[in-house]
């Protein structure tokens, strides 16, 4: 086990590199620069900015550079957009806020969602299962730019229970941290929370129609056994495999969340450095999302040898 | 973290230093005020950055004419005032200026003096700064600006002299009666050397940023509020009434405004096309004030462009066949200008040219429109007029742009293709002359006609249509010296409107809400300059 996630962790790193060779000729091969506005600079002071930013070397020495700074200097550069921050500065601002989020989000979403998938397969084709059945479909369809403005109207204008977006601002915030955190979790959790419920429905199902099910029911074990120790676990192999993916998914935020919500994380960072060509800021968080998709995915690995005896590395 | 507590702190440290304030009475009207002296106003995006040298945006802008003050301000409507500087005197020939400064300190206590303006102004121009306004010098005609930013030059050479600490002199290229109001741009606004650095690049930081203000900034959470508050030590601090002013960033308009409903914001903008509903279920706080810019479609006149182009009855025509009222009435709402000139109609000093097709209607522009086309050869019984129109990526472009091509369908028979593009790729498209037609907008840097009038000559790097005209070029030189200008930017319209290189759509509004207890907005300046200190809150 222990070769197998240190292998894994080793072919990680070509992968990596990879990911950063690639972003950064995508990036480029993009139309337009950081410092490509609607008020065109003059020839002249582009000239300045790039030589400070090192735009004017060839793409080669660029990466290197880029490169050098990384594994050096843990160094990913300043913005071109924000000029007074720098990549670090900004992840740093950014990533605790959608971390904190996504974490609430993904508890909520599979306690929630996989609660909802349970009932609904052991209550198979009754009025409970219609229900929750509908009710994942439903949410699935509704999409967070939908249900943000949604809450805010709710929450904000007609209860009046909640602020209608920011992040708390630390012991002086007049409103409480969950005050900050309901309707984000609420907006993210929503269409994963279905996706879980419709997913553990399905696979629960399935597993109860094996044979080693009936092969228990006939041993007349009792139905807590049957469900908690013989069903559940095999039936979460492909929950967790969704969960994987999903939990970075979450955690790095979302643009929708972060720009209707005003959460400042760095989902909306990452979308809007893509639109403002700020290179520095799309590599940084290219790469953070990158690491994390390939630390989770190892997670899901090691997890499922440990929920099936059978798969073993 | 550390930094909110440091932010708590001085909030309770100006709650005690200046109680007095807090509630009474408005020094000037007798307005009883509100005890609530908090001004929090939505702003589309976050802050890229505090440094008045670095910044680029007006939102910036709006923040930094709170934590900086240039030698000049501009009142309520919009004319200039004395800033930072007490006074001003200018030179026979219009050449040198020479500003005398008032007693004012930073907030750290340090005397505002000449130099730091020399500091300030020898940073923007400084290539190793590489700041995007280097250009504003030149635009500014400071003597030796354009050197140094192409590095010919060193930065002391800088036409900026600190005589004594009180006294600063400036000597520019060619004489422009417009100077001291181009002094409002944030651009220009000094800075503290002793700051910058002892923190480098982290000067802009809360606790660090050191400004000659009225409001000091004590709170940045990035993408999320600035918070500024009063400074003690600002020269007028005694006529300063709001004690806090929150940006809150909310990208959606939508949401803002529910924000708004709900009492949390006091300013918001209209969302595109609400603005008569809400101007008639709350009159008194919704506006619709005029905003120097202006929109166009741009022609391509290169020698690459589209061959129809070439020829101005084909110009002159797709502008005449272009129905405003409808663009402006059934698709902006906000009460915007419809627009048959260049300039935005209100900028100061400017006379607007009796341009023929403008009195018209429009019955009669489409039947001159047509006329021109046959004329030309295009249209039915002649060549199909086949034209690209480029604009980038926003609802309101696309629904002007759709309503535009069935206009010219209907009216010329023309089959005018929407090309969509994403922001960079479009002003890349531009800069290149890779388009027939685009959609383009400018907004003015200071309220004087030659802001846009200068944008059209032939050595103005936005001029992406290539229009050269030598006597719009003489015109654009003679209005830099003339007694009159408004006459030399009324030919130079009317010039315009006779070649037609950009067909004007609209001239810009600015459609907000405003709580009725917040007064003081500048509604009536076309530049939209904000000051925070002139606005107060009212006892309801």
């Amino acid at each position: 086990m222990l070769g197998f996630v240190l292998r894994r962790i080793a072919m990680a790193v070509p992968v990596i590199l990879i990911l950063i060779i690639f972003s950064f000729v995508l990036m480029r091969a993009a139309p337009g620069g950081p410092f490509t506005k609607e008020r065109a600079l003059p020839p002249v002071v582009l000239e300045n900015i790039n030589a400070k930013y090192g735009l004017d070397d060839p793409l080669l020495v660029q990466i290197g550079t880029y490169l050098k700074n990384i594994l050096f200097h843990f160094d990913f550069g300043p913005s071109f957009v924000y000029q007074d921050r720098t990549v670090n500065q900004i992840i740093a601002d950014g990533f605790p806020v959608t971390l904190t989020y996504g974490f609430w989000t993904f508890v909520f979403a599979v306690l929630v969602g996989g609660a909802l998938g349970i009932v609904a397969a052991l209550k198979q084709n009754t009025w409970i299962d219609y229900l929750a059945v509908g009710f994942s479909i439903g949410a699935q369809a509704l999409p967070n730019f939908i249900m943000a403005p949604i809450l805010v109207l709710v929450f904000t204008l007609w209860l009046g229970w909640l602020p209608g977006g920011g992040w708390w601002g630390g012991p002086n915030d007049p409103n409480s941290y969950t005050s900050y955190l309901i309707m984000p979790v609420i907006a993210l959790a929503t269409s994963y929370l279905a996706s879980i419920a419709r997913l553990t429905r399905s696979s629960m199902l399935e597993v109860m129609n094996s044979n080693f099910i009936r092969t228990a029911r006939a041993k007349g074990l009792p139905d807590r056994t049957i469900i908690l120790r013989h069903t559940l676990k095999p039936a979460l192999i492909p929950v967790i495999s969704y969960l994987g993916p999903a939990f970075v998914g979450m955690i790095t935020g979302s643009v929708v969340v972060d720009m209707f919500l005003s959460t400042g994380g760095i989902g909306k960072d990452f979308v809007q450095a893509a639109l403002n060509r700020d290179y520095s800021v799309i590599m940084g968080i290219t790469i953070l999302v990158g690491m994390l998709t390939i630390l989770f995915n190892l997670v899901v690995d090691v997890l499922y040898a440990w929920i099936d005896p059978r798969i073993r590395y | 973290m550390n930094i909110s507590i440091k932010a708590a702190l001085l909030c309770s440290a100006f709650a005690i230093a200046s109680p007095a304030l807090a509630a009474g009475t408005h020094p000037v009207t007798g307005e009883a005020l509100a005890d609530n002296q908090t001004y929090t106003y939505r702003m589309l995006d976050d802050v890229k950055s505090f440094d008045p040298q670095i910044n680029t945006d007006v939102e910036g802008s709006h923040i930094l004419r709170d934590l900086f003050e240039g030698l000049v301000n501009s009142d309520a409507q919009g004319n200039s005032v004395p800033g930072a500087a007490e006074s001003w005197e200018v030179s026979e020939d219009g050449l040198t200026y020479t500003f005398k400064l008032r007693d004012a300190k930073w907030s750290n206590g340090d005397p505002v003096t000449a130099g730091d303006f020399v500091y300030a102004w020898r940073r923007l121009a400084d290539p190793a700064t590489a700041s995007e306004y280097a250009w504003y010098m030149e635009l500014m005609g400071v003597e030796n600006a354009t050197k140094i930013v192409a590095g010919e030059a060193e930065v002391d050479t800088l036409g900026a002299t600190a005589i004594d600490d009180k006294t600063l002199e400036v000597k520019i290229d060619a004489p422009r009666p417009y100077f001291p109001g181009m002094l409002t741009h944030a651009s220009t606004f000094p800075v503290n050397q002793k700051v910058i650095e002892a923190h480098g690049n982290d000067w802009t930081k809360p606790g660090n940023l050191v400004g000659n203000g009225a409001y000091v900034l004590t709170d940045y959470v990035p993408g999320v509020k600035v918070t500024r508050e009063r400074n003690p030590m600002y020269w007028d601090n005694d006529n300063t009434i709001l004690e806090t002013v929150v940006a809150l960033v909310i990208n959606d308009e939508n949401i803002a405004l529910t924000r708004y409903d709900a009492g949390e914001v006091d300013k918001t903008e209209v969302p595109a096309g609400q603005y008569p509903a809400l101007k008639e279920k709350l009159p008194d706080e919704t506006y619709s004030t005029p905003r120097s810019c202006s929109y166009i479609y741009m022609f391509n006149l290169r020698e690459n462009g589209p061959e129809a182009l070439k020829d101005v009855r084909v110009r002159k025509a797709l502008s005449y066949a272009l129905n405003r009222d409808v663009i402006v009435d059934s698709i902006l709402k906000g009460g915007q200008y419809p627009s048959y000139n260049w300039t935005h109609q209100k900028t100061a000093g400017f006379e607007m040219p009796s341009i023929d097709y403008a009195t018209w209607s429009q019955d009669e522009r489409v039947a001159k429109a047509k006329e021109l086309l046959e004329e030309a050869g295009y249209g039915p019984g002649g060549k199909p007029l086949e034209l690209t129109l480029n604009y980038n990526t926003s609802e309101a472009h696309k629904k002007i742009a759709i309503a535009a091509s069935q206009m010219w369908k209907q009216n010329l028979g023309a089959n005018i293709t929407l090309a969509n593009f994403e922001w960079k790729v479009h002003l890349d498209k531009l800069r290149n002359g890779d388009f027939g037609m685009a959609r383009y907008a400018w907004c003015g840097d200071y309220n004087e006609p030659s802001t846009y009038t200068d944008l059209f000559t032939s050595t103005s790097g936005h001029n992406n249509g290539k229009y050269i005209n030598e006597e719009y070029d003489a015109l654009a030189k003679a209005a830099k010296t003339s007694e009159n200008p408004a006459e030399e930017y009324k030919q130079m319209e009317q010039l315009l409107a006779d070649d037609m290189p950009i067909v004007p759509v609209y001239q810009y509004t600015n459609v907000i809400m405003v709580k009725p207890d917040l007064k003081g907005y500048p509604f009536e300046d076309l530049m939209n300059n904000i000051y925070s200190r002139r606005m107060y809150k009212v006892a309801e």
